[in-house]
């Protein structure tokens, strides 16, 4: 029924019976990155409402969300930038708008979209509303980990160049570009704190991270958990950890360990090691509960088949959960009492109670990977 | 042409099948480029953090040196290696798959 009713709202109500009104903070989409497509779903009967297709290629699929709820930017490999009408479960827009894309972020105030991409290496800003193209800022470099800080700004690391840049977009048509330098060899992604005050690359080419205080970014990035890896030989790391995500539960930060099977656990205060945690594999999200009093890590192929909680009172993983081959991705609702995880290869995203572990739904899909809910629209950084 | 000379080769050389890979390792190691490959080298192999592997981008490399880095990775980069996944003959039989390009 609920399928209808999406259908009929996307017809535009021509019709007699106006359908059910509804919002949108229980909504999100599931990316189906093998099909170009995404899974639109609920939360509250937690089921699938529909699929919207034609997003071209969705490797490494991310999105955000305005700031509404209404509408998804979801930015595919391809350079494509779709602007997706939840409500109407269709594309309302879309845009190829680089040669090979990895991310994006909307503004603090909602007005803008901005993609990192990695050929041609840079940023475009486009207008959220229209996707109009307002201003390209070129890096020579690949850009990764970009998210929105305060002040309509948009922070990213350069991946051979070692930098991080912070884009003033406040005037959308010439932003302001302030560029540190020598902030670590190879940052591989990078993340804002809930707060929007700090931002930390994680890098990739040596044992450490890059932490930059967004009150005073003028006084550059600072080392930290440097030398994490105590001189030992990585292990090879089958798919880089993601840092974007809830990895911060109380004044704890809880980061994956680049060729560690372990995560790392940094004081936000003191911006020290407060500990680190043995897990199954490479990790590669950790992503704290809402609530904070757990973090749950996925891995790397060929140890993805398993996902494990940390009790983070304890320190130590409290539980294992077996969803399904690849596991790619989780996401909480954001009162935390569900998870919903993707198993790419058994084609399922499993929906998990958030406090007895239970299995509340099982959902097909197509070679799943992020989970994106809308309630991102109102936090900075995602 | 020689490429292919060599692959016979190496394949006759070792024991199994004078083919490469069995029919159900192939699916495999297919699954496995796509989407682990793809992971930093795009799903459709055009690039990401990984070069492209598309067979434009391989023309003129050498086959033996690719399968090489597949094994034993690149120091200095992301690209790990896969040697605890992939035999030899694997990595040859991919690379194989990717200059001719890999089947939709």
């Amino acid at each position: 029924m609920r399928p209808l009713a999406i259908a009929a709202l996307s017809l535009g109500i021509a019709a007699c019976a106006a359908p059910p009104l509804r919002g949108t903070g229980d909504l999100g989409l599931v990316v189906e990155r093998a099909s170009g497509r995404v899974m639109l779903i609920e939360t509250t009967g937690r089921s699938a409402l529909g699929r919207i297709e034609g997003l071209g290629d969705l490797s490494h699929a991310s999105m955000v969300f305005s700031r509404d709820g209404r509408y998804a930017y979801v930015f595919g490999r391809d350079g494509g930038l779709s602007k997706v009408d939840l409500l109407q479960a269709r594309i309302e827009r879309r845009v190829i708008q680089a040669g090979n894309s990895i991310g994006g972020a909307i503004s603090q105030d909602g007005r803008l979209v901005a993609v990192a991409n990695y050929a041609p290496g840079g940023i475009r800003i486009f207008d959220a509303r229209t996707l109009e193209p307002l201003a390209e800022v070129r890096t020579g470099a690949k850009v990764v980990g970009i998210a929105d800080a305060p002040g309509n700004r948009f922070v990213f690391s350069l991946f051979e160049a070692g930098e991080i840049w912070i884009v003033d977009a406040s005037q959308p048509r010439s932003p302001s570009v302030l560029k540190l330098k020598g902030i670590g060899k190879q940052p591989y992604d990078g993340f804002i704190t809930p707060n929007g005050r700090y931002y930390i690359a994680g890098l990739f080419g040596e044992d450490g991270l890059a932490l930059v205080d967004l009150w005073e970014p003028q006084a550059g990035a600072r080392r930290i958990l440097a030398g994490y890896g105590r001189g030992e030989e990585p292990l090879p790391v089958y798919k880089m950890p993601h840092l974007r995500g809830w990895a911060v539960a109380g004044r704890y930060i809880f980061l994956p360990a680049i060729g560690r099977h372990e995560v790392l656990v940094l004081d936000s205060v003191t911006w020290t090691e407060a500990g680190r945690i043995a897990v199954h594999g490479q990790p590669v999200f950790a992503v704290a509960q809402p609530g904070g009093q757990r973090v749950w890590v996925n891995f790397a192929f060929p140890r993805n088949d398993v996902v494990q909680v940390i009790d983070v009172p304890a320190m130590k993983v409290a539980r294992e959960l077996h969803p399904g081959r690849a596991v790619l991705h989780l996401e909480f609702t954001p009162r935390g009492e569900q998870a919903w995880v993707s198993s790419r290869d058994d084609g399922v995203v499993v929906v998990y109670d958030g406090a007895s572990y239970a299995e509340l739904a099982r959902l097909p899909a197509e070679s799943p990977s992020g989970i994106f809910l809308t309630s991102r629209g109102a936090m900075t950084g995602f | 042409m020689r490429r292919l000379a060599i692959l016979l080769a190496f394949v006759a050389a070792s024991a199994a099948a004078a083919d490469g890979p069995a029919p159900a390792r192939r699916a495999e190691l297919l699954h496995l480029v796509r989407q682990d490959c793809g992971s930093c080298h795009g799903l459709t192999l055009k690039g990401g953090l990984g070069p492209s592997l598309e067979p434009a981008a391989l023309a003129g490399k050498d086959a033996e040196q690719m399968s090489f880095v597949i094994l034993h990775g690149r120091r200095g980069t992301p690209m790990p290696p896969w040697s605890a996944h992939l035999s030899e003959p694997e990595a040859r039989w991919i690379v194989d798959q990717l200059r001719k390009g890999l089947p939709q």
